[in-house]
C-alpha cells in the first residue's frame, strides 16, 4: 500500500516536472538563441548551451532600431492608462458597491454585457470617430479611454473586493457626517490596497503587451511601443535569430518579472474573477 | 411601524427620499467615467458601426448609403475571404477551445493533489500567459522552423518524421492550435480556484460509501466544477473568434489563405482596403456570431451546469 503510494506520487511528480520542462523550454530557447554566436545556431543537432556566451548580440540587436525610445514611449503610454485605471476604476467600484442608489444593479447588469463584447466591433467606429476629431498617430487613443471607468472587468474585480468590506465602517463616517469622498479616500481605498494592485498588475500587463491598439493608431516610428518595434525588427531580420531573440528577451523581461514579484496578486485576481461569474 | 404618528411617517418619507435623492446624485456623479465610457466607447461605437455597415466609405471620402450592399457582397460569396477566414475561425475554435479547456483541466487537477511545492508550479504554468503576443509569436515562429527548429529537432532525436509547422496549409491551423495550449495557464488558475471551493466533506461522505478515486471525480469534482467550466467555455469563445496577433505576425494568413482569421481578415478589409463600411459589416457578422453563441450556451447550461443551492442565480 505504502510502495503504491509512493509509485503514484512520483508519478504525479515526474508529470507536474514535465509540463513545467514543456512551459519553460520556449523561454530557454529565447535566452539560448539570444546569446549564441550565429554559427552555432545553425548547428544541428542542437547545441544546448551557448559557449561563449555573446552578451553582444544585445548591444547589437537594442542598435539596430531605437529600442531606448520604444520603451520609453511604452512606459509613457502604460503609465497614464495604469493611473487612470486605478482611479478611475476604483470609483465606479465604490459607487456600485457602497452607494445605494435607484437603478443602481440594473446599470451594472448592463454594464457586465460589456465583457462579452468583442474589441473587433467597436475597433472600427472608434478609429473613424479619433481619425475625425485628429487624434490619428497620436497617444490619445491608446490612454484616455482608460480614464472611462478602466475597463468593465476592474470595476467588477474592485467592486466584489469592497462588497467584503463591512458595511458599519461607511455608516459610522456617514453619521459622523463624512461625505461619500472621504469615505471613498480615507476608508474603502486604504483598505483595498491588494485589490487596487491585482487591477494595476494587470492594466499594466494588458498595456505593455498590447499589439492591436498601437498597430492601428500608430504611424510614426518615433512614437513607436515595444511591441511594434518587434514587429517591425521581424520584417527587416526575419532569419538573425540571435537578435530577434536577443529583441525579444528584452520586451519579455518586464513582464516577467512585474508578474514575478507580484505573483501572489496575480493568482488571487484571476481567481477571484472565476468565482461568482 | 402602523403605530407611528402621521406627521412622524411623513417627516421620515421626507427625509428619507431626501437621502434618497442625494445617494442618487453621489452614485451617477461617482459612476460618471464608466457611464460617460459606456456611451461613448461601447453604444455610440455600436450605432456607428451599424450605420457605416450600411455604406460605402473608405475614410478619404463621405459615407455613401448603400443598404445591405455590403452584407449581401459577403454572403453572395462575392468576397470570397468571408467565408475563408470564417471556416478557418471555426475550425480553430472547434479545435482549440475544447484542446484548452481538458489541458487547463487537467493541469488543474494534477495540482490540487497534496502535493509540495505547488505556488512554484503554478507560477511556470501561468508565466507563459504573461508574455507578449508579439514576442510569442516570435519565439514560436523560431521553435517551428521547419529546417532548424527545435520542434523538429526534437522529433528528429526521437525518430520521427518533422512537420511544417504553421509553413504548410494543412498543418498550420493545427501548429496554432498546439501553440495557444502553452499559453492556458490562466484558464487553469481559475479552475484550481474553483476545485479548490469544493467542499471536503463531499468527498468523505464518498469515501464513506465505499467509493473509489473516479467516483469522486464523476459524482464531485465534475458537477462541482461545471460553473467553472461554463465560464471558461464562454470566454474561450469570445477569445477563440478573435485571434489576431499570430494571423498578423507569424502567417500574414497564409499558406495560401489557411489561417485567414475573422480579425485580421477584417483588420485587413479595413486597414489595407480602406473599406471601412464593409469591415463594419464584417464586425457586426462577429458580433452577432458570439452573441448566438454565448445565447446557446446560457440555454443549455442549466442542463449540464450545477447551481449550489439549486437557485437560479
Amino acid at each position: 500500500m505504502r510502495k503504491a503510494n509512493i509509485i503514484r506520487k512520483s508519478i504525479l511528480y515526474l508529470i507536474l516536472i514535465l509540463l513545467s520542462v514543456v512551459c519553460l523550454l520556449p523561454f530557454y530557447w529565447m535566452l539560448r538563441s539570444s546569446l549564441m554566436d550565429v554559427s552555432q545556431i545553425f548547428v544541428m543537432p542542437p547545441i544546448w548551451f551557448p559557449h561563449p556566451i555573446k552578451f553582444s548580440n544585445y548591444k547589437e540587436a537594442l542598435s539596430i532600431l531605437p529600442f531606448g525610445r520604444y520603451f520609453l514611449n511604452t512606459f509613457y503610454i502604460v503609465a497614464f492608462v495604469v493611473s487612470g485605471t486605478i482611479i478611475t476604476s476604483s470609483l465606479c467600484a465604490y459607487s456600485f458597491a457602497r452607494i445605494r442608489w435607484k437603478g443602481r444593479d440594473f446599470v451594472f447588469g448592463i454594464l457586465m454585457t460589456a465583457l462579452m463584447l468583442p474589441y473587433a466591433v467597436t475597433l472600427i467606429p472608434t478609429f473613424i470617430g479619433w481619425h475625425a476629431l485628429g487624434f490619428y498617430g497620436t497617444y490619445v487613443p491608446l490612454t484616455v479611454p482608460a480614464w472611462f471607468g478602466g475597463g468593465v472587468f476592474n470595476i467588477f474585480l474592485l467592486r466584489q473586493f469592497f462588497l467584503t468590506i463591512p458595511k458599519e465602517l461607511d455608516e459610522a463616517a456617514l453619521v459622523d457626517g463624512a461625505s461619500h469622498f472621504t469615505i471613498y479616500s480615507r476608508i474603502i481605498i486604504p483598505l483595498s490596497k491588494p485589490a487596487l494592485i491585482v487591477v494595476g498588475l494587470f492594466s499594466f500587463i494588458n498595456t505593455w503587451n498590447d499589439f492591436l491598439g498601437p498597430l492601428v493608431y500608430l504611424d510614426n516610428e518615433n512614437k513607436y511601443t515595444l511591441s511594434l518595434g518587434i514587429m517591425q525588427f521581424q520584417g527587416m531580420y526575419s532569419a538573425q535569430w540571435q537578435y530577434m531573440m536577443a529583441a525579444s528577451t528584452v520586451v519579455v523581461l518586464p513582464t516577467v518579472l512585474i508578474f514575478l514579484i507580484g505573483q501572489n496578486y496575480f493568482i488571487e485576481g484571476i481567481a477571484l474573477t472565476g468565482l461568482k461569474g | 411601524m402602523s403605530t407611528a404618528s402621521p406627521a412622524l411617517d411623513v417627516k421620515n418619507r421626507i427625509k428619507r427620499s431626501k437621502s434618497e435623492k442625494k445617494n442618487l446624485a453621489a452614485g451617477i456623479l461617482f459612476a460618471m467615467p464608466v457611464l460617460l465610457g459606456f456611451l461613448i466607447f461601447v453604444i455610440g461605437p455600436m450605432v456607428a458601426s451599424a450605420y457605416f455597415s450600411l455604406t460605402d466609405y473608405s475614410i478619404a471620402s463621405t459615407p455613401k448609403f448603400v443598404g445591405f450592399g455590403n452584407y449581401k457582397r459577403l454572403f453572395s460569396n462575392e468576397d470570397p475571404f468571408f467565408y475563408k477566414s470564417l471556416g478557418v475561425t471555426t475550425y480553430y475554435v472547434f479545435f482549440s477551445v475544447p484542446a484548452q479547456i481538458i489541458f487547463a483541466l487537467i493541469m488543474a487537477l494534477l495540482l490540487n493533489k497534496e502535493i509540495k511545492g505547488r505556488p512554484i508550479f503554478r507560477t511556470i504554468f501561468y508565466l507563459p500567459t504573461i508574455v507578449p503576443g508579439v514576442a510569442s509569436a516570435a519565439i514560436w515562429i523560431w521553435l517551428m522552423d521547419p529546417d532548424l527548429g527545435l520542434l523538429n529537432q526534437i522529433l528528429s532525436m526521437l525518430g520521427l518524421p518533422g512537420s511544417k509547422w504553421i509553413f504548410s496549409e494543412t498543418t498550420v491551423i493545427p501548429a496554432l492550435v498546439l501553440m495557444s495550449l502553452w499559453t492556458t495557464g490562466g484558464t487553469m488558475i481559475i479552475f484550481l480556484a474553483g476545485l479548490q471551493g469544493i467542499p471536503r466533506q463531499l468527498y468523505e461522505a464518498i469515501e464513506v460509501d465505499g467509493g473509489n478515486g473516479w467516483h469522486k471525480f464523476w459524482y464531485i469534482t465534475m458537477p462541482m466544477i461545471t460553473p467553472t467550466l461554463f465560464f471558461n467555455l464562454i470566454m474561450g469563445l469570445i477569445g477563440g473568434f478573435q485571434v489576431f496577433t499570430q494571423a498578423y505576425i507569424m502567417t500574414s494568413g497564409g499558406p495560401n489563405n489557411a489561417s485567414l482569421f475573422y480579425v485580421y481578415y477584417l483588420y485587413r478589409e479595413a486597414f489595407s482596403n480602406f473599406r471601412m463600411g464593409s469591415a463594419c459589416a464584417i464586425a457586426w457578422v462577429l458580433f452577432i456570431i458570439i452573441a448566438v453563441l454565448t445565447f446557446i450556451v446560457f440555454k443549455t447550461s442549466n442542463k449540464w451546469v450545477y447551481y449550489e443551492g439549486g437557485g437560479n442565480k
